[in-house]
């Protein structure tokens, strides 16, 4: 990997393109994963961490990664700013992934509230990072309302189905500008190598390795793939430059 | 057809008296009843166990609705057949797998407290029927916050208010009092108190409520009717449309249940089955939820059973349920032993009762005020249940919820 490649997201800068979920974890593992996948940033279910008990997840984060708490829970727009200050509120910081769900069943994201959120909370100075389905016109007004990057589902979340939606992510990857962040359904470390050898900017696993028999080992397993997907869409792009500095065999004959 | 045989261990001398009584019909809404009339989720119910033929699935069905990945009604009616027995240990294996799928090694604590016995219908299976003579009692708001404080204590951050089905004795003001003390101690505060009307729903979703659970008891309107002599609860419409009413009070779940050994407990789960699934494609934002309770002996009548619904029963309706609806909770009621208990977490059940009484007023006093509304067989409490959970290398989760 290349020292200098960073994850730049709301002007902070992460080496780990590895986000971890944390919604299905056992608490005493949380750390055992973030250390073995080496994720810098941990998502958190805000509506989780509202607890008083001995087991509080916050708990088990470890000082040096950078919290993501999401609005879980929320069924609109409003519900999702509600939750993003409270978030705020119990210490959580800037970050802010909004998930806003009116689907109990396939728990599919709400395009249109989300765009809605993502200007309120950008105004209110989060770095808002939405969660969304792949549509190029959603992503672009995304763009407009403020957000720090945009955050594609692969597959309904929990599916563990892979890259059901790989075309469209593909059109993100080419037509956004902000970092892509391949968010739900990837289920194996080779469909997380594979999105990110397509240029995504990161991705994000959580029931893939929670529901792995040995969880720090899957961790580990994912954290490489994303790592040697990486390396190789840096390396891919080298060698598009390399054949188009090289000789032009098909039209050397051109005066 | 519908069954009318009457599971015999209900009846006592009195009940039988009572049953040759002149009785309403339980079709017709009763004065001040709100009526959907924009619905038809219990025609469609209704009609679909009429022709749910269960002898009818084989065991090729059997594996043709195991072997699918995503499940209809007809695969959950074959999965609720006689013929599915044969593959209840390949059910179990599926569900565990779905279970951990969707809510990973998660499982939810909470307990019910009753906060008054008082009731109008006449339910001849149920201890709180009003001509049962038991304790009765009512907490007044300090003996409501005394109990809640009490239970707050023991850690848990989930609370489901019940109360008899008496409008008299607690009206929709006591009950919307008790969710703003709820709210003081608790996380999320569900209800399992008698239906009411949208509006009365949304009055206690400000107060704080977010779920509520209504028992349907029996989908055959037929049985529903000998076994619901008087009150409100005999109108069999009025209890069904309860969920869609809750939702349009702007409550965020409602949960299910048909108490199973009252009728056949396949066409009963069937149709507890469909009414959370059609309900859901109605109103898809809303969270659904199972409980799946077996009927018990109470105060007056220790001989109640749930005759031909043993374990081996309940856990193929559990699994079922699961195949059919992945991603709804699923409640296991204190109505079964802990062995069974500890099983079914993480296998189908995400949600688990501790520290449970059914009577009034004893979590911060020794003795009942009111007597229980049915024998308990798990009087663990919250730390040896939250034990037996880690047991099973499972986490528990005290609150996963954030009232917005």
């Amino acid at each position: 990997m290349k020292k200098d490649d960073k994850l730049i997201i709301g002007g902070h800068e992460f080496t780990s393109r590895f986000i971890l979920g944390s919604g299905k974890y056992n608490l005493r593992l949380i750390k055992a994963a973030v250390e073995n996948a080496g994720a810098q940033i941990i998502t958190l279910a805000l509506r989780r961490a509202n607890t008083e008990s001995e087991e509080n997840i916050l708990d088990f984060i470890p000082e040096n990664v950078t919290l993501l708490p999401n609005t879980s829970g929320a069924r609109n727009a409003e519900e999702a700013v509600r939750i993003a200050n409270l978030a705020r509120e119990v210490g959580c910081g800037d970050f802010i992934k909004i998930e806003i769900i009116h689907d109990s069943k396939y728990l599919l994201p709400d395009n249109h509230e989300t765009v809605k959120a993502t200007e309120i909370l950008a105004k209110q100075g989060f770095i808002v990072m939405p969660y969304m389905y792949p549509d190029l016109n959603t992503a672009r007004e995304l763009v407009s309302a403020g957000a720090a990057s945009v955050m594609p589902l692969a597959a309904p979340i929990g599916s563990n189905k892979g890259l059901a939606t790989k075309e469209f992510i593909k059109i993100l990857i080419e037509e956004i500008d902000l970092p892509i962040i391949v968010d739900a359904g990837i289920g194996r470390p080779s469909q997380a190598c594979e999105v990110m050898e397509m240029g995504a900017a990161a991705v994000m696993a959580n029931t893939a390795i929670a529901t792995a028999k040995d969880i720090p080992l899957m961790a580990e397993a994912f954290g490489k793939a994303i790592e040697a997907g990486r390396t190789a869409y840096l390396a891919g792009l080298g060698r598009v430059r390399d054949a188009a500095s090289a000789s032009s065999p098909l039209t050397g004959f051109l005066q | 057809m519908m069954s009318t045989d009457i599971n015999e261990s209900i009846l006592s001398e009195t009940v039988k008296r009572d049953m040759e009584k002149a009785r309403t019909s339980h079709m017709e809404y009763l004065e001040d009843m709100e009526v959907l009339s924009d619905s038809n989720i219990m025609e469609q119910v209704l009609s679909a166990i009429k022709n749910y033929d269960y002898n009818q699935y084989t065991e090729k069905d059997v594996r043709h609705a195991l072997d699918k990945e995503s499940r209809g009604q007809d695969e959950f009616a074959a999965l609720l057949s006689p013929a599915a027995d044969a593959f209840l240990e390949e059910m179990a294996e599926k569900a565990t797998l779905e279970t951990r799928k969707h809510f990973g090694n998660s499982v939810y604590l909470f307990t019910p407290l009753y906060i008054s016995n008082y009731c109008e219908n006449y339910c001849v299976y149920c201890g709180f029927n009003c001509h049962n003579k038991i304790k009765r009692a009512r907490l007044d708001m300090e003996g409501i916050e005394r109990e809640m404080a009490a239970i707050a204590k023991t850690g848990l951050e989930e609370i489901l208010l019940l109360t008899g089905e008496s409008r008299k004795m607690s009206d929709i003001s006591y009950i919307g009092e008790a969710c703003k003390i709820a709210r003081k101690y608790f996380k999320m505060t569900g209800l399992e108190v008698y239906p009411m009307n949208s509006d009365e729903y949304a009055y206690l979703h400000q107060c704080g409520a977010d779920y509520v659970t209504v028992f349907q008891e029996t989908y055959n309107p037929d049985k529903y009717e000998t076994l619901h002599l008087s009150g409100h609860k005999r109108i069999f419409p009025y209890r069904f449309y309860a969920q869609e009413r809750a939702l349009r009070g702007g409550m965020r779940g409602v949960a299910f249940a048909a108490l199973l050994g009252l009728d056949d407990f396949r066409k009963d789960a069937f149709a507890t089955g469909m009414h959370a699934y059609l309900l859901q494609r109605k109103y898809p934002h809303a969270e659904i939820s199972f409980s799946c309770p077996r009927l018990r002996p109470i105060v007056n009548n220790d001989k109640i059973n749930p005759m031909n619904v043993h374990e081996r029963q309940l856990l193929q309706v559990m699994t079922a349920y699961r195949l059919f609806m992945p991603f709804a909770g699923m409640t296991i009621s204190t109505r079964e032993r802990a062995g069974f208990r500890d099983h079914v977490i993480g296998m189908a059940a995400t949600k688990i009762s501790a520290g449970v009484s059914t009577g009034i007023g004893s979590h911060a006093e020794d003795e009942n005020r009111g007597d229980d509304q049915f024998e308990i067989a798990d009087g663990r409490d919250v730390n040896q249940v939250i034990a037996a959970i880690r047991e099973r290398g499972l986490q528990p989760v005290m609150n996963d919820y954030v009232f917005v």
